[in-house]
């Protein structure tokens, strides 16, 4: 038996590398710093990066004293999960796909394996192949950690967005004074109807408008559910002392409504966002005239 | 005739999102295979009626989407299935205005008028499966060649 080995103290290829991190975390924050992955997080000063370098360093450490290289959840990953997120969504944001982010991650491993197996060099094959073993396990753990953190980030972001599009796309336009429009754009679920009435009674008070055109342009499909919808907004509309106007029915929109058989005959529309405008105007009482109507081919 | 790509296929209604699913996938297949626009829309339309009717009253279920062909003219069929509670009275739940929860009650019977053929098989306790087909017919269609 070779003596190196009895000189160990028996510890698993986990805990050895344990070690080695703990010892080498200096060597191994400084090789690091010049990899892609923390070299382009950490532009300021190298030696923030170096520092980046030495908590991954050892939060690898403890997972490995804790034999717990392949596991996600080990407890040494919770201190620097939340660094390791910054890191990769400020990659992220810089245009890297999540594949270039974990090639990154992966890109840190020879150099720490290498710094090993340098170390190993007068152990027998068997000991250096186990222990590199655990390494790159503990390595692929890594990575594994940095990705879910970006599908955990990505997930958040697309709640978030949905959200904003609720908002985003309903926004309550003036048009003239006592005029507001609202242009609907996109699918017109109950969530969204609810936040196109809310936005527009608003503004009616606040416009003290007396008109208000819905302007369906942008709804590709108008269901029994959608004419509900807007059947609902109108009359809550018309309970406000403003009159609504429908907006923006295509001749296919037109032809299923009237095959589908809804009843929009309560509802005042018009073909165009135009003809809408036209409309509350003249009962308003103002006109447009063209200014010099035998002129217009002149300028 | 290239048709098979991206017509045939069994979508999930299980939520609202997959409703956005069930339009835009009926829209582009009745598309690839021809439509005119105004059919296109009706038949849209009707789907999305019918794949409500599958989310609310039967408590999800899918759609399975497939292209046909008859003497020559394509047309697109849809089969809306759930595990529901079966619909008791066919007839009163096709009578326009007729509605068991809080809709306009246009549902079944609006969509029966947008497409060519419907087929209703619902048993109570067992589950309601609706298969309607249209047809491509009348306008010419878009980009063929003579």
């Amino acid at each position: 038996m070779p003596e190196q080995e009895a000189a160990g103290h028996q510890e698993t290829p986990a805990q050895e590398v344990g070690d080695f991190l703990r010892r080498r975390r200096e060597q191994i924050a400084q090789r690091w710093a010049d990899a892609a992955l923390f070299r382009t997080v950490f532009t300021v000063s190298r030696e923030e990066a170096v520092e980046a370098g030495r908590a991954v360093v050892e939060a690898l450490a403890a997972v490995a004293a804790a034999e717990r290289v392949e596991e996600q959840e080990a407890d040494g990953f919770a201190v620097v999960r939340e660094q390791l997120a910054r890191m990769a969504a400020s990659r992220s944001r810089a245009g890297s796909t999540n594949s270039q982010i974990s090639a990154e991650v992966d890109a840190l491993r020879p150099a720490v394996v290498d710094l090993l197996v340098a170390e190993l060099a007068d152990q027998p094959a068997e000991h250096v192949r186990e222990s590199t073993t655990a390494l790159t396990v503990l390595m692929g753990t890594l990575r594994l950690v940095v990705l879910e953190t970006l599908l955990s980030a990505g997930q958040e972001l697309i709640n978030r967005q949905h959200l904003q599009l609720l908002e985003v796309a309903t926004p309550v336009i003036k048009l003239w004074e006592g005029i507001v429009a609202v242009p609907l754009i996109g699918t017109l679920d109950s969530a969204r109807s609810q936040v196109v009435m809310e936005t527009l009674l608003d503004s009616i008070v606040e416009q003290h408008a007396r008109f208000a055109i819905l302007d369906i342009t942008g709804v590709p499909t108008v269901d029994s559910l959608v004419a509900q919808h807007l059947m609902k907004t109108v009359a809550a509309a018309r309970l406000m002392g403003a009159e609504c106007i429908v907006s923006g029915i295509r001749p296919a929109i037109a032809q299923t409504i009237v095959h589908l058989g809804i009843d929009l005959g309560s509802v005042k529309t018009r073909a165009s966002l135009a003809d809408a405008l036209g409309y509350a105007l003249r009962q308003q009482g103002a006109h447009i005239v063209p200014q010099e109507p035998h002129d217009a081919g002149s300028r | 005739m290239q048709t098979a790509g991206g017509v045939s296929a069994c979508l999930p209604i299980h939520s609202d999102l997959d409703l956005v699913w069930v339009r835009q996938h009926v829209r582009q297949a009745a598309a690839q295979l021809g439509f005119g626009l105004v059919a296109q829309t009706k038949l849209v339309t009707a789907a999305s009626e019918l794949a409500r009717n599958t989310l609310v009253h039967g408590g999800g279920g899918q759609m399975a989407c497939a292209p046909v062909s008859r003497g020559g003219v394509p047309g697109l069929r849809l089969a809306f299935s759930d595990e529901g509670p079966g619909i008791p009275d066919l007839e009163q739940a096709l009578r326009d205005g007729y509605t068991s929860g809080e809709g306009l009650g246009m549902g079944l019977g609006g969509a029966r008028r947008l497409v060519h053929e419907f087929a209703i098989d619902s048993r109570p306790g067992s589950g309601t499966t609706v298969t309607v087909t249209s047809w491509v017919s009348g306008p010419p269609r878009p980009r063929e060649e003579k």
